[in-house]
């Protein structure tokens, strides 16, 4: 035996990664001075412990599921589409324009339509870096940076000088029309006499980032576009003897990428603000790598590593209400997962996989 | 609207001063890319240095043992990064982005304390003779040492680049480093230096916004300073004196903004805010129109020795 099992590569190596992330955080938290295992038992308290808990974590998990889906699709193409937060800002720029301007007779409809629109916007604002890598090499991790600013400033400049409706303050758009507000959990699983998921913002889009992760499941593993996509991410040049066209599968998977990263804003613009407003991402896009990261571009990992997530970003906020831990401390978390992730084949996994066939040959003897 | 009250002496003047804080640490980046090395976690560092060259500034009552302590804060986190992606194979993207969050989360939780707290700053020095010098004198010879510094960094770098061995050895591992590693070169070795260097310039730019431009500690007060800074390096085509043009450009973008602002000129200065993206991009176009990348050739690759 020279592997080690498939559940070990699967699950232990995550699991062993993740509880050395908490164990870091645990010593941040110490060294703080507040006490780790009641800011655990806070944590899952808040994020899980009511159905009011659930609705924030779920809602913050479809958030990650859109991006961190987005980033392992352009991630198999050998590309890092840091640029998901600038797709997710034009996603609800093109989900707010469909919303506002189209008369909408009920809210299936406009969901629809919808995510036509935030897809279409999130892939053209990923088509120009896409364009810029496919034909004239340039880094694409410099240009979706560059282009995540100029998303920020064009969104400014189009809520303050365009889309405020007049005498009116804050730069955001005008409230969505009822009829394209989207059901929230509450609205779904209420009964009478039970209300559950009160106030929380969790929406039908959480079953629209499950049907996303299936499709994508099938689109990259049981399709030959997707074939040709993770053909082209392990070896570009031996994928172009076999027929793939490199500027080709750079602009496809690129296009995808950006149009799920605009989808997640049926997410937190039409189903949670009702409203455009500015900074809607709130990091969805950056989060989104470290979802892919943690899901190993699987979107089964993915949705795991986005619920990890949802958590966290749930959680976090519990514990800055109630303790003296801001809520930053999750940033540190997040970012434990991600250097540790990037680091795990080769702090974690050789010493893991070697105790492993250590083991295997003794047991031979 | 009312353009007269720009003066445009002290425009420039304070152009320098906006610059400086990317101005030194885009040298930094530039010199950590040349060698191969993409570090994202530029924003990271910068805003630790911030946050350590206050908290030290505040209790030592001096701010240049704040920039040392920023300089030194700087490159240990950058030594984290070094670690994981020169010693474990790390993906530098990822690594880069996670040292930004990190340094992000950590400055906002070691500066809770220091909000709102007053810090010596650093004192303009009055150049004699030459700060008298009409126009050219408030302009050049009347600024904080750390504008100085900044400059000569520039130089320096320019000059270890280009001419001496040192420099030699570093561009070769940045551009080729199978080949420098077969010529005996230690890769390795060289890219922790130069990622160390690249850190500390960062800390002290981070240090150069909390201690001389604010001067006060506010949390996430870099506000994108770093990624400014990798695109600087990205329009600047990897050079060091158009780095400094660069800065100063974008430097001199954010000056005008608030300028104008305060003029109340009716250029919406959303366009402003995104030009140093915007130019970066065309700058990014027009290399490539020539049929070059301009990038280090091992920018961003995993260099993994197999003897």
């Amino acid at each position: 035996m020279d592997k080690m099992p498939r559940w070990a590569d699967v699950a232990l190596i995550p699991i062993l990664n993740l509880v050395i992330a908490f164990a870091l955080s645990a010593l941040v938290i110490l060294a703080i001075g507040e006490d780790p295992v009641e800011a655990v038992s806070l944590m899952v308290k808040g994020a899980l412990g009511s159905t009011y808990g659930w609705g924030y974590t779920l809602y913050y998990t479809t958030n990650f599921i859109f991006t961190g889906l987005a980033v392992s699709i352009a991630f198999q193409a050998a590309m890092f589409n840091i640029g998901g937060e600038g797709q997710v800002v034009l996603g609800g720029l093109g989900v707010a324009l469909v919303s506002l301007y189209i008369p909408f007779p009920h809210w299936t409809l406009a969901l629809i339509v919808a995510m036509a629109g935030g897809a279409i916007f999130g892939a053209a604002w990923a088509a120009i870096p896409a364009w810029l890598q496919a034909k004239r090499g340039s880094h694409i991790v410099i240009t979706t940076i560059m282009f995540n600013f100029i998303a920020f400033s064009l969104l400014n400049y189009l809520l303050v000088n365009v889309l405020r409706p007049p005498g009116e303050m804050n730069p955001a758009t005008a409230s969505f029309p009822e009829t394209t507000h989207l059901p929230t959990f509450q609205d779904m699983f209420s009964t009478a006499d039970n209300v559950v998921f009160r106030g929380a913002p969790v929406n039908v889009s959480f079953f629209i980032a499950l049907i996303a992760c299936v499709a994508v499941y099938f689109l990259m593993w049981r399709s030959r576009l997707g074939f040709e996509i993770r053909a082209f991410g392990k070896s570009p040049q031996a994928s172009v003897y076999a027929g793939i066209s490199p500027v080709k599968i750079t602009m496809i998977a690129m296009l995808i990428s950006g149009a799920i990263s605009g989808m997640m804003s049926i997410n937190n613009t039409m189903g949670q603000a009702e409203q455009l407003i500015l900074n809607s991402a709130e990091g969805a896009g950056f989060v989104g790598i470290a979802v892919a990261l943690m899901g190993r571009n699987h979107p089964f990992g993915v949705l795991l590593a986005a619920f990890l997530f949802g958590f966290l970003a749930q959680g976090g906020g519990e514990l800055a209400l109630w303790m003296n831990i801001p809520r930053e401390l999750v940033t540190v978390i997040q970012a434990f997962v991600i250097m540790l992730t990037g680091a795990m084949d080769n702090m974690v996994r050789w010493p893991v996989e070697r105790a492993f066939i250590r083991a295997a040959k003794r047991g031979e003897r | 609207m009312n353009l007269e009250q720009i003066n445009p002496i002290l425009l420039i003047a304070s152009l320098m001063v906006a610059a400086t804080p990317i101005l030194l640490a885009a040298i930094g980046e530039a010199v950590v890319e040349k060698a191969g090395v993409l570090n994202l976690g530029v924003e990271g560092m910068m805003i630790t240095g911030a946050v350590v060259g206050f908290a030290i500034g505040v209790n030592s009552g001096s701010p240049a043992l704040g920039f040392v302590a920023a300089a030194i804060s700087g490159a240990a986190l950058s030594m984290l990064f070094a670690v994981l992606v020169l010693v474990l194979l790390s993906n530098q993207v990822a690594t880069g982005l996670g040292l930004t969050m990190f340094g992000l989360g950590l400055s906002s939780l070691i500066g809770k304390p220091y909000e709102g707290m007053k810090v010596p700053t650093l004192a303009k020095w009055d150049i004699p003779l030459l700060s008298d010098i009409p126009v050219l004198g408030p302009i050049l010879f009347n600024h904080d040492p750390m504008v100085y510094v900044s400059l000569i960094l520039i130089a320096v770098v320019w000059y270890v680049l280009k001419s001496t061995r040192a420099g030699l050895i570093l561009r070769a591992v940045g551009e080729n480093h199978d080949a420098a590693h077969q010529l005996g070169y230690k890769v390795i070795r060289v890219r922790m230096m130069a990622i160390a260097f690249g850190g500390a310039c960062a800390g002290l730019g981070g240090a150069y916004i909390s201690l001389v431009r604010v001067p006060q500690w506010v949390e996430g007060m870099t506000a994108g300073a770093g990624w400014i800074a990798l695109a600087i390096v990205v329009f600047a085509s990897w050079r060091p004196w158009r780095v400094l043009l660069g800065a100063y450009l974008f430097g001199g973008i954010t000056v005008l903004q608030l300028n104008l602002q305060a003029a109340g000129v009716a250029i919406p200065v959303e366009y402003l805010s995104m030009s140093p993206y915007v130019i970066t991009i065309l700058v990014l176009v027009a290399i490539s129109l020539k049929g070059k990348h301009g990038a280090p050739g091992s920018l961003g690759r995993i260099f993994h020795a197999s003897h």
